[in-house]
Formats: structure tokens, C-alpha cells, sequence
């Protein structure tokens, strides 16, 4: 017998976006279905880099961003844990003056979002870490970002929202998701059928499937980002690192390990991805150059993640613009972590109010559809 | 910009050496095989020599001057066979001791020695990797002293040293009598054999092992010259705690009634039987399935050693707990799977089909004589409830067996790579290979299921800590930055930088 | 003050190094394993448990013999032999 949930909103796809959008739904007391084909927070969003991080944001993210970091603020509040959470600024490492004229452009063009950001250079930088050695000119600081544990973060979204309420049903594909009158129906199988008023698309890199089922198609590819992990390490770094013109990232947690990023895996499947040698080897030797402390550890763990990523590499997030009551979010190109609780939170005010004072513009699914 | 992408396996037109991975008793007949047929593998092993855990060979210099026949005691003529087969070999064998295969990925094995890095392609590859000691914790267990019992035998042979003055032998299987014998003839003090076994089990299960009297007799042997010298040999024990507090001081275990009784010792040798080294197989995609007998996630093999992805070839104990005997078998068996499939694909000679015949038979012999052992030798799955939830189970992370314990009851985690997520064991540096078994079993319990039903542990590279020192160009004379094997440096579009550190 | 006890091959050449500044002797074609135990009962302290470790399965599996030198290198102790004048530390640079 095919069990039947009926609801006021479904949402595909348990990640970061999707667990606090059914955490603020919740909260609002609409009742919630949330189906997750795999464990909740299991992929993209439990497997990245840990980096929570405003700084560097295109422009157009940074509302969506800065309220995030409210939300990061109150994750014991909201979560039961802080998951690994620290504030411990981020340094966006500069290692030319090009690129430290390309920070100073960055901290103008984003004054009055809230970033703070601090340029420290020459002398001051040197003094400041010591431990980075010669390995930049100088570097912009962003002192209230700082990193998390994304396996710890994105699961807990998910289950504090079950605490409120929500239905959560884990190992649940959607195989078919169609609209019947005002409904939404979803099966998994033969199995379950949830019908919903609202369809929430937040699948990550599988969102192209529902998306396309409403005549939406969007240019979106999977990619695979690299990261290894070094054995426990005495403490040398106190911030979560970038590099102005990308290339390596790094942080260290207060356990030891440092968890370094770059370059990118590779497809076994659509579902599953693995760390490329070369991608391996040229980030040990990537991150040893930033970081000498590193010369003599042991990288332990290599690993990677399916991520969805646009043209534009900014995400679709907002209104479909061929069904009414189905609300997109996906394609966050490898940014998704920090902002990914206001965009839950923004996707339960567009469901609850009907709109929201977030500007979503930027993020409209119909951008890529070529101008004839 | 795209993903790289993974060299695609192709038929090749002519194929490349095989490789072997492991110089036990599995890889060396393996090798032997594929000499023999006019091959010249490339044979890769950790050790700096021949001859696997079971047939470790001494350092070379020194010089080390105990005979074969101290070294290996009744195995001592199956040891030297195996040595000198490789030994006659040696010359057609591309033969890489003291080498790491970190990694494995389409097509191609990656490869550590020296401390430099190499990527081997391969379209034939036999992985006979082997085995190490399953352990269960308890309290006290990672403490200095407490070794495993394969450790405490690879100590003595290998080193001519004792892991104490006076050891305490515990877990179950062959090696516990076998080693605690090699202990005592050695005139260390044996301070008693602590079986976790009931002795009637291992009694009604010694029917099924005369189906190899030979080996029967050979444990009957260690006990009775245990049993001659006095020493103390307890059945059906759980260990409560190892004591001490910079190293081991006692033994304190209870019998079948409850009782607690301590032992004075400095050192305790624990082994519950073996678990197969199976990250490689796993890396290049082998499918697996739950073995009950021995209540792990095993890669699928055929009869002739064929994993389910073709070229792939698994042998001894890396794929299923046989022992040594069934290692040789298999790894020539291996290795004529190997031939057999080269002559379909590339053409070439047919194989002995008498001699795989005769293989067949006799590894069918010995698979009847494990189920015997496994009846006689069962694992204490009772254990894992007894493990106190303070007791550290992943030594690498420091993880609790409550911390394990509380995301099965919580529900969280309903599967042992979520629970890994979740609780960092298998996280550390040894990659669950000492705390999986347990971390299955205590998740297993809290969910109300067996260890085939929270999956299985996904092996990640690298497979054993990889130095990040492989990969710094090393400055040369008069040349600047050297680098040799280094991959080539592609700098990243700020778009792409920008875009995945969060 | 040694966790491990030789009972055979004591024949063999002295290699002479350091564990934690004391000179002390081993021999040829021990690994750095045996080399610290023969004179020591630790090989290094857990990093998360400010406990002693010595090792565990000693065929490289376990990874808990992995010990610092004063230069910073990281070896595998079980797997790695003693040579003349390593200098060996099993204090634990986590409870500096």
C-alpha cells in the first residue's frame, strides 16, 4: 500500500538549503515534507571545505550573506549544537600587489554591508602571522568570518527541523514530481506519494531534474571540488585562509587537522565523485608552498563532493517563472554553505508572505534562456 | 573550466605487465605463475623484503643469524619455499619492496617509494594484500604493552624481541596458541592464555578440523606444550581492563561465572582472528558483499580469485580470512585466471588445465576446513556490548564507544559512513582499519540490526598517510626548483577560486 | 624502562642516536620502533588523550607509531630503521 502525506510544503533535497528552509517553515507552522534520496546534509553541503565566509562574495550575494551570518550567530540556539562553529576571520591572502590592489577594490565596492574588512600589509602582516611566512604581500581580514563542520552543520538542520514537526524521509528518491491542479505530487517509487501546495527545489546538483520536469532548463554542470585533510598538527593558524585569484584554501581546526581545498575531482557516476591524483598532489604541493608548517605532515584523508554548479557561478534562487508555488534554489557553484541557511530562511518567508525584501534578482532561473 | 577527466580504460592492444600487489605467500605463487608463462610482472610490496606478515623475512645486515627453523618453527620449510620462489624469480620480476600503492584509480595504481610519487597503469592487476589482527577494544587497550597479537609475533621473529617480560595472550584463533608457544620457547613468561572462546565449542568444532589433521595436530601440539609448562590456560574469558598508567601492569578479566580475577603481566597480545586489507580493492571499484563467517564486507571474488570489475584479480587473505596454505593456492590460481583471460582477449598459450583443476580441488578442501576453524574460533560478538561507553574505540580520533552508541539510539546515523560523518571514526590516520570492525559492531547493536546491515566503510584515498613532502620541488645544483614527478601547475581562474572555498 | 625485551640476535652492530636528547644505543636492522622501546616505554603521546602510545600492530596498519625527530620529520616507526644519529623525540609536542 502506497503511504500518502499531504502537506502544505514538499522540498526535494535535504542539504543546508533545504533542512532550514523546513526548520523556518516549521517555525512558522506550515507542515512540511522533506525528501532527501540520500542521508540529509550528506553531499555538497556536508562534505565541502567547512569555510563560512562572506568575504569575496560577489556583490549581489552579500544580503543573503550577511543575514546568514545572523543565523550562523544562533546556530547553538537553533541547532542544539554549534557544530564546530568559530569565528575566526577570515584572511584573503594577497601575493602580488595587483592582487592586494584587487582586495583594496573588493573592501571598497562592499562598504556598507558589514564586512569590516580590515587590509593589513608589508610590516603589519608579517608580524601579525608569522606562521604564513613570506607567502604573501598582504591580505584583507574579515575578523567575524570564520569556518564550521559541514558534516555536523547540514544533518542538524534537517533534524532540528523533524524536532519541530517535519516530516523527514531519508534513502527517499523522487522519481516522478508533477502538478495536479493546485497540488504538487511527488512519488518515490511505489512507495509514497507526498502532494504539496508548494514544491521547494533545493536538490543541489540533482535540482536540474525537477526544475526541467516545469519546463525550466538551466545550464547547470557538476564539478567536483578537491580537498585533503593533514594529520593532527600542533596550532599555527587561527584563520580560515583564501588567495586572492584562488588556487588553494585552508584552515586549521582547533583538533589539529588542517583542511586544505583545490583543483577538482572527477565523475564515477552522477552520483558519486572521487579525488584526481594529479588534482591530490598538485594541492599537498599547492598548500605546502602557502603553508611550511605543512612540510613534514601527512595528508590522511583526500575526498570530494557532486556540486551544481551555473555559468555565472551565482545560484538560482527564487520564484518559478512557469508554475505558481514552486520555488527554486540550487546552483551555488561551491558558495553555498555560509548562505545557505538565508536562503532557506528567505524561501520560507517567500512561501509564508508571499515575498521578501531579499533581493533575488541576480538569482532569476530565466536569466540564462539567450535573448533572441 | 572542466573537470578533469579520468583516463578511460580502453582495449589495449597489447597488454601491459601484470602488477601484483602484496609479496606474501598469495603475490609470490601469483608471480611465480605469470614467470613461468613468460610475463614479467611488477610486484609491489610495502616491505623492504619478500615473504608477506606470515613469512616475514628478518632485515637485511645486522647480520640477524637465527635459522629458518626459529623463525618459523613447524611452518619453517613452507616459509623457506615460498622465499626462495620468489628468490628464483627475482630476475624476471620487476620487484618494487619498500613501495606504498596509495591509491588506485582508473586504470592505474599510485604509487609511493623513496618518497617520491609515480602513477603505474595497469590492465591486469592481482591484489594480494593481505590480512592484520581484528581487534575489539577495552579499557586500558591503547595502552604501551597491549599489542596485537600479529605485532607481538612480527616483534619476535622480525626483531628478536619481546613485547614484555611477561605477556598475557587474549582473543581468539590459531595464532593465539601459536605465538604464546613462540613466546614461551623463546623463554619469555607466559603469563597465561586468556581464550575467549568456551572450551567446548573449540572441542566439538575439532571434528570438523580433522579434515586437515596436519594442522589440527599442530595445535594440539602448542597446547600440550603450553599445558607441560604450567602455564595457565583460561576459556570463555572477556578482558575487563588492561591496568596501569604509562604502561601495562595487569590483566583484569572476568570467566564464563563473572568472576574478576587480575593478573599480574607487563604486556597483553590480543587477536580475535584476521580482517582483510581491502581499501585497493575497494579503490578500483570491486563489488562487495557482507562474508558471515567472517562478519565483513568482503570484495566479491570467483572461485579462480576474478573480482567483478574485469583485470582485477584478488588472492589470500586480502578477500576473505584462508591462511597461508590457501594464499599459495590461490594466488597461482589467480594468476592462471589472469593467462586464462589474456589468451580469450590477446591470444596466446592455453592454460594447464590439470593444474587448475588440481587447485580447484584443493582450495575447495581448505575452504571446508575454515568453516571448521570459524565453528571452533567464533567471534565474541557479545563483546561489543560489553565495551563500556567510555572506553576509546577509534585510537586515531580518540572516539568513545558511547559517542558511537548515542547516533545509532539517536537515530542520526543509520549507516557506519554516516556514523564516520557524524563521530570522526575511521576518520584518523589509520582509516578505520582498527576501529571499523568494532564501530560496525556497536552501531549494528544500537540500531537492533547485524553488521550486514549498517554497510560498509568506504575506503578513501590515501589508503596510509601520503607526505606532503613528495610533492615540494626539491632545489637542485645550478638549476633552481626542481621538481620531478610533480603534476603540472595549473593556475586557476580567479572565477574558479572564487567560487568553492565555502 | 624498556617495554620491549630482546631475546635473540643481540650480536649485532650498536647504532648510536638520540631519544629526547639522551644518547642511547640500538642495533643494526632495528626499526625506529624497537630502537625507542628497547630504551624506552613510549613511542610519542596521543594527540586528543595526553596518553602514552607505543604502537599497536607493528606491520604498519594501525598507524600509531608514527614519531617526530628534533628536525620536525615524521616517521613511521614500525616501518622506518634506526640509522646512526637520529635524533628521536616521544615527548608529545602536544603537551608543550
Amino acid at each position: 500500500m502506497r503511504e500518502r502525506i499531504d502537506c502544505d510544503v514538499a522540498i526535494v533535497g535535504g542539504g543546508i538549503v533545504g533542512g532550514s528552509a523546513a526548520l523556518f517553515l516549521r517555525q512558522s507552522g506550515l507542515s512540511v515534507t522533506l525528501l532527501e534520496r540520500d542521508w540529509c546534509g550528506a553531499k555538497a553541503s556536508g562534505v565541502n571545505f567547512g569555510g563560512v565566509r562572506r568575504q569575496g562574495r560577489p556583490l549581489e550575494q552579500l544580503p543573503l550573506s550577511q543575514r546568514a551570518h545572523a543565523i550562523w550567530g544562533r546556530l547553538p540556539e537553533l541547532l542544539g549544537t554549534d557544530a564546530e562553529y568559530i569565528r575566526s576571520g577570515h584572511l584573503k591572502l594577497a601575493r602580488s600587489e595587483a592582487d592586494l590592489d584587487s582586495l583594496i577594490a573588493y573592501r571598497e565596492r562592499s562598504q556598507g554591508f558589514g564586512l569590516d574588512l580590515e587590509i593589513i600589509a608589508g610590516e603589519a602582516f608579517r608580524r601579525r602571522w608569522p606562521a604564513l611566512g613570506d607567502s604573501a604581500v598582504g591580505g584583507s581580514l574579515c575578523p567575524q568570518d570564520g569556518h564550521a563542520n559541514p558534516r555536523l552543520v547540514s544533518p542538524a538542520f534537517a533534524r532540528a527541523a523533524a524536532a519541530l514537526g517535519a516530516v523527514v524521509r531519508e534513502q527517499t528518491p523522487v522519481d516522478r514530481v508533477e502538478k495536479d491542479g493546485d497540488r504538487f505530487v511527488l512519488l518515490s517509487g511505489e512507495a509514497l506519494e507526498v502532494r504539496a501546495r508548494v514544491l521547494l527545489n533545493t536538490a543541489g546538483a540533482w535540482s536540474l531534474r525537477v526544475a526541467e520536469a516545469f519546463g525550466e532548463p538551466v545550464p547547470l554542470e557538476s564539478l567536483h571540488p578537491n580537498m585533503a585533510v593533514t594529520e593532527p598538527l600542533p596550532r599555527f593558524l587561527d584563520v580560515n585562509i583564501g588567495v586572492e585569484g584562488g588556487g588553494v584554501y585552508g584552515r586549521q581546526v582547533p583538533r589539529g587537522n588542517m583542511v586544505v581545498g583545490g583543483g577538482r575531482g572527477f565523475a564515477l557516476d552522477a552520483d558519486r565523485a572521487r579525488p584526481e591524483r594529479n588534482a591530490v598532489l598538485g594541492l599537498m604541493r599547492d598548500a605546502a608552498e602557502l603553508f611550511p608548517q605543512l612540510r613534514h605532515a601527512h595528508v590522511i584523508r583526500c575526498w570530494t563532493g557532486v556540486e551544481g554548479y551555473t555559468p555565472d557561478r551565482n545560484p538560482v534562487i527564487g520564484p518559478s517563472r512557469t508554475t505558481p508555488n514552486l520555488f527554486h534554489a540550487f546552483g551555488f557553484s561551491g558558495a553555498g554553505f555560509q548562505i545557505g541557511p538565508a536562503v532557506g530562511q528567505t524561501l520560507a518567508e517567500l512561501v509564508r508572505d508571499g515575498g521578501t525584501a531579499m533581493p533575488l534578482e541576480p538569482f532569476r532561473i530565466d536569466r540564462f534562456t539567450p535573448t533572441p | 573550466m572542466n573537470a578533469p577527466v579520468p583516463p578511460v580504460i580502453v582495449p589495449r592492444l597489447a597488454p601491459l605487465p601484470p602488477v601484483i600487489v602484496g609479496a606474501g605467500p598469495a603475490g609470490i605463487r601469483a608471480a611465480e605463475r605469470l614467470v613461468a608463462a613468460g610475463l614479467r610482472p611488477v610486484v609491489i610490496d610495502e616491505a623492504a623484503r619478500w615473504g608477506g606478515q606470515i613469512y616475514r623475512q628478518p632485515p637485511e645486515g645486522g647480520p640477524f643469524t637465527r635459522p629458518k627453523s626459529a623463525l618459523y618453527g613447524l611452518e619453517a620449510g613452507k616459509a623457506d619455499a615460498v622465499h626462495r620462489a620468489m628468490a628464483a624469480i627475482r630476475d624476471h620480476v620487476d620487484y618494487r619492496p619498500r613501495t606504498l600503492a596509495w591509491n588506485c584509480e582508473a586504470g592505474a595504481l599510485d604509487l609511493l617509494s623513496d618518497g617520491a610519487v609515480e602513477t603505474l597503469p595497469f590492465s591486469h592487476l592481482i591484489l594480494a594484500t593481505g590480512a592484520t589482527d581484528r581487534v575489539l577494544p577495552f579499557p586500558g587497550w591503547t595502552l604501551p604493552g597491549v599489542f596485537t597479537l600479529g605485532g607481538s609475533q612480527v616483534a619476535l621473529k622480525f626483531q628478536g624481541c619481546a613485547v614484555g617480560r611477561r605477556v598475557a595472550f587474549l582473543g581468539t584463533g590459531p595464532l593465539l596458541l601459536l605465538v604464546a608457544y613462540q613466546y614461551l620457547k623463546a623463554g619469555v613468561e607466559v603469563a597465561g592464555i586468556f581464550d575467549t572462546t568456551p572450551f567446548l565449542t573449540q572441542a566439538r568444532a575439532g571434528v570438523g578440523m580433522l579434515r586437515d589433521p596436519v594442522t589440527f595436530a599442530k595445535g594440539m601440539l602448542y597446547l600440550g606444550w603450553l599445558r607441560a609448562r604450567g602455564v595457565p590456560i583460561h576459556y570463555n574469558v572477556r578482558p575487563v581492563r588492561a591496568e596501569g598508567t604509562e604502561r601495562v601492569a595487569a590483566l583484569v578479566w572476568r570467566d564464563a561465572k563473572g568472576r574478576e580475577t587480575r593478573t599480574e603481566c607487563d604486556a597483553v597480545a590480543v587477536g580475535l582472528g584476521l580482517r582483510s586489507e581491502t581499501q585497493l580493492a575497494d579503490l578500483a571499484g570491486c563489488r562487495f558483499r557482507f562474508d558471515a563467517a567472517d562478519r565483513a564486507w568482503l570484495p566479491e571474488r570467483d572461485a579462480a580469485g576474478r573480482s567483478s570489475v574485469p583485470g582485477v584479480y584478488l588472492a589470500g587473505d586480502g578477500s576473505g580470512i584462508a591462511g597461508a596454505d590457501a594464499a599459495e593456492l590461490a594466488g597461482e590460481r589467480a594468476a592462471l585466471a589472469l593467462l586464462e583471460d589474456l589468451a580469450r582477449d590477446h591470444g596466446g598459450r592455453p592454460v594447464d588445465a590439470a593444474r587448475v583443476a588440481e587447485l580447484d580441488r584443493r582450495l575447495t578442501g581448505i575452504a571446508a576446513f575454515r568453516r571448521a576453524l570459524n565453528a571452533a574460533f567464533p567471534f565474541p560478538a557479545d563483546w561489543a556490548d560489553a565495551i563500556a561507553d567510555d572506553t576509546m574505540i577509534c585510537r586515531c580520533e580518540g572516539v568513545t564507544a558511547g559517542t558511537l552508541r548515542a547516533v545509532g539510539r539517536s537515530g542520526q546515523a543509520r549507516e557506519i559512513n554516516r556514523a564516520k560523518a557524524l563521530t570522526r571514526v575511521g576518520m584518523g590516520r589509520c582509516q578505520g582499519r582498527m576501529c571499523g570492525a568494532t564501530a560496525t559492531e556497536l552501531l549494528a547493536r544500537a540500531l537492533g540490526t547485524g553488521p550486514d546491515g549498517v554497510g560498509r566503510l568506504r575506503a578513501q584515498p590515501p589508503i596510509k598517510p601520503l607526505p606532503i613532502a613528495t610533492t615540494i620541488p626539491s632545489p637542485a645544483p645550478g638549476e633552481g626548483v626542481k621538481c620531478d614527478r610533480s603534476p603540472p601547475r595549473e593556475r586557476a581562474t580567479p572565477q574558479a577560486g572564487r567560487s568553492h572555498d565555502a | 624502562m624498556a617495554l620491549l625485551q630482546r631475546v635473540a640476535e643481540n650480536g649485532r652492530r650498536v647504532v648510536r642516536f638520540t631519544l629526547d636528547g639522551r644518547p642511547v644505543e640500538a642495533l643494526e636492522g632495528d626499526t625506529v620502533m624497537t630502537a625507542m622501546l628497547t630504551n624506552g616505554d613510549r613511542l610519542r603521546r596521543s594527540e586528543f588523550a595526553d596518553a602514552p602510545r607505543a604502537g599497536f600492530c607493528m606491520m604498519g596498519a594501525c598507524q600509531d607509531c608514527w614519531v617526530r625527530t628534533e628536525t620536525g620529520e615524521r616517521l613511521r616507526a614500525c616501518g622506518t630503521f634506526i640509522a646512526d644519529g637520529m635524533r628521536l623525540l616521544s615527548d608529545g609536542e602536544w603537551t608543550s
